[in-house]
């Protein structure tokens, strides 16, 4: 039997990867991208443990909003990204440091 | 199971802004030939008719429906009122930027409408799943409007950055929703009260979650050490973008604030005051100090804006219904400045020159007097001289906290407004006592901007010397409930 801590720690660590992701990551935009959605897979896993666990279906429904969302907010983030592109012809984080300051 | 309709009627004000948002977003392909300024009226039009909707339906009592998921209350309409006035505002000083600066079109204004939709769910809130989706349609709006100027690298770049680090917040602040949601079993604001109340809750799984949901909540409030995206988004974006972005979304996320932490929260208050006290000093400092090396006027307005969240949070510090009063006070004084110090740069700005440097501003004096004047009492209010009503939101803040018995927190406060003053100042010393370089009279490329900013300044001395009354309502507000 799996236990409730297992399924948080699991939720712990993909959360920590895309943070890593996240703040470490200095080559491509897209990795930012991967990165935001696995941090909303972290979330999930936590209300769909936390949901099963309390007997309670109401986690689980926030998880299918996440989800929509989610895709919807990916479709965004594409798009700025492919204007980014067509204006610089680079998506390097690196890149993206004329505002600093 | 026996399915109840829910009552609609404490709802109509956002269902009627989405029927005329979706009417508009339609007729739009139609009208942008042939009338160009008819999705700009029929805008305007639908904020005041959905204001009047509000005002005629005003209530102070608490109506709760669609099952614990939506509240209408006395907090909810001010702010709801607030944030339509503000909107309104922005849309007006944002045509004539928009076509001065080549990307006029109606999209700009249904994606604000959106945004302004976005606001009212989650000013109406009852639940974490409303809440998310509200912060949600009004986010995904917003970065869209920034991403507006296909040809600016610098738009592009803001809007690439404000898109990552909101959905990073967004990220943050559902992490810590879920630890809630783990710790209490429930995601209605009130039943996570009672449950935390009744002291049968896993207190560390609890303690996690309320910092995540504090860094979220900073992250969309702007607030050190979280507030690295706010000088360069509002520097890259558009003016007309940046207006908006920088005033309505700042009341939507102190009501976000309040229902989380105030409502849904207080049995906590231990652990996340300390959090917010720590936001609230490190965004004083950072925003009266760094403000001052700042030459353009965008981004030294994004420090200040910086500077007021931190007065913000010490209304929330002092966790009385007063206290909270006296923070929504502020938000909604600091929202109306915001529209007055970014629509004087849009007011001025012209096709090829975006007069957003402080040098731009030299010798104004000489060249309009009566702008000139009306911004001074624009920058007064900001950095809160009296009789300005800027004054009144920065002493109730602090009145508020000095009960609360954080004395030093007071002290410390009213250092950051001096040390702020002085970056105020460099901009009128910049329109009075320096020379311009080009002595030929400056005008607004339209009159009814002109028209625009004296009101703002105009409202802000009545209001200033008339306070009252507008404290009234935000107290009344809070305390009916």
């Amino acid at each position: 039997m799996i236990a409730l801590s297992d399924y948080l720690i699991f939720g712990a660590i993909l959360f920590i990867i895309s943070m890593a992701g996240i703040f470490l990551n200095r080559k491509n935009v897209i990795v930012l991208l991967m990165a935001i959605e696995l941090l909303l897979l972290a979330v999930n896993t936590n209300l769909v443990a936390f949901s099963h666990f309390h007997n309670d279906v109401t986690g689980q429904i926030f998880v299918f909003f996440i989800l929509t969302v989610a895709a919807a907010e990916a479709a965004i983030g594409l798009a700025i990204i492919v204007l980014v592109f067509r204006k610089r012809k680079s998506i390097n984080v690196d890149d993206l440091g004329t505002l600093k300051g | 199971m026996n399915f109840v309709m829910p009552s609609f009627a404490p709802a109509i004000p956002e269902m009627v802004l989405l029927a005329l948002i979706s009417f508009i977003l339609i007729a739009d392909t139609f009208w942008a030939k042939r009338f160009k300024f008819a999705t700009y009226y029929a805008t305007q039009i639908s904020l005041i008719f959905v204001g009047f909707l509000i005002i005629t339906s005003f209530t102070t009592t608490q109506i709760i429906t669609f099952d614990g998921s939506f509240v209408r209350d006395g907090f909810a309409d001010v702010l709801k009122l607030f944030t339509l006035a503000v909107s309104f505002g922005v849309f007006f000083f944002a045509r004539e930027y928009l076509v001065q600066h080549k990307f006029f079109s109606g999209e700009f204004f249904v994606l604000g409408l959106f945004g302004v939709l976005g606001m009212f769910v989650m000013i109406s809130a009852h639940n974490m799943i409303t809440m998310y989706l509200g912060l949600e349609i009004m986010s995904l709006a917003i970065y869209a409007m920034v991403a507006m100027r296909k040809d600016s690298a610098q738009g592009l770049e803001a809007a690439l950055k404000y898109f990552v680090l909101g959905a990073l917040a967004t990220g943050m602040l559902l992490y810590g929703l879920s630890m809630v949601y783990g710790a209490t079993g429930s995601i209605t604001f009130p039943e996570i009260a009672n449950v935390i109340a009744s002291g049968e809750v896993n207190s560390m799984v609890l303690s996690f979650g309320v910092v995540f949901v504090v860094i979220g909540l900073a992250f969309k409030l702007g607030a050190v050490p979280f507030h690295m995206w706010v000088p360069d988004v509002y520097h890259g974006s558009p003016t007309a973008v940046t207006m908006f972005l920088a005033t309505a979304p700042k009341i939507a996320a102190f009501a976000m604030l309040y229902r989380l932490l105030a409502e849904a929260m207080p049995g906590l208050l231990n652990d996340w005051q300390s959090l917010i006290i720590m936001l609230s000093v490190l965004s004083l400092i950072v925003g009266a100090v760094v403000a001052i090396v700042q030459d353009n006027l965008k981004r030294m307005l994004a420090y200040s804006g910086i500077g007021h969240m931190g007065f913000l949070l010490l209304g929330v510090i002092a966790a009385t219904p007063d206290g909270y009063a006296s923070s929504m006070f502020y938000v909604v004084i600091y929202a109306i400045t915001g529209v007055a110090g970014f629509g004087i740069i849009a007011a001025l700005s012209r096709t090829g020159k975006e007069f957003d440097l402080i040098s731009d501003f030299k010798g104004l004096n000489a060249r309009n007097p009566w702008l000139a004047f009306m911004i001074l009492m624009i920058m007064f209010s900001m950095a809160g001289v009296p009789p300005f009503v800027g004054f009144w939101a920065k002493l109730l803040v602090i009145e508020e906290v000095v009960q609360a018995g954080f004395l030093w927190l007071a002290v410390l406060a009213v250092i950051a407004a001096v040390i702020s003053a002085f970056y105020y100042l460099k901009v009128i010393k910049a329109m009075y006592f320096d020379k311009p370089e080009d002595t030929s009279r400056l005008e607004p490329v339209n009159g009814s901007l002109t028209i625009g900013i004296s009101s703002i300044a105009i409202l802000l001395l009545v209001l200033g010397l008339l306070p009252s009354g507008m404290i009234d309502i935000f107290f009344n507000s809070l305390n009916a409930m």
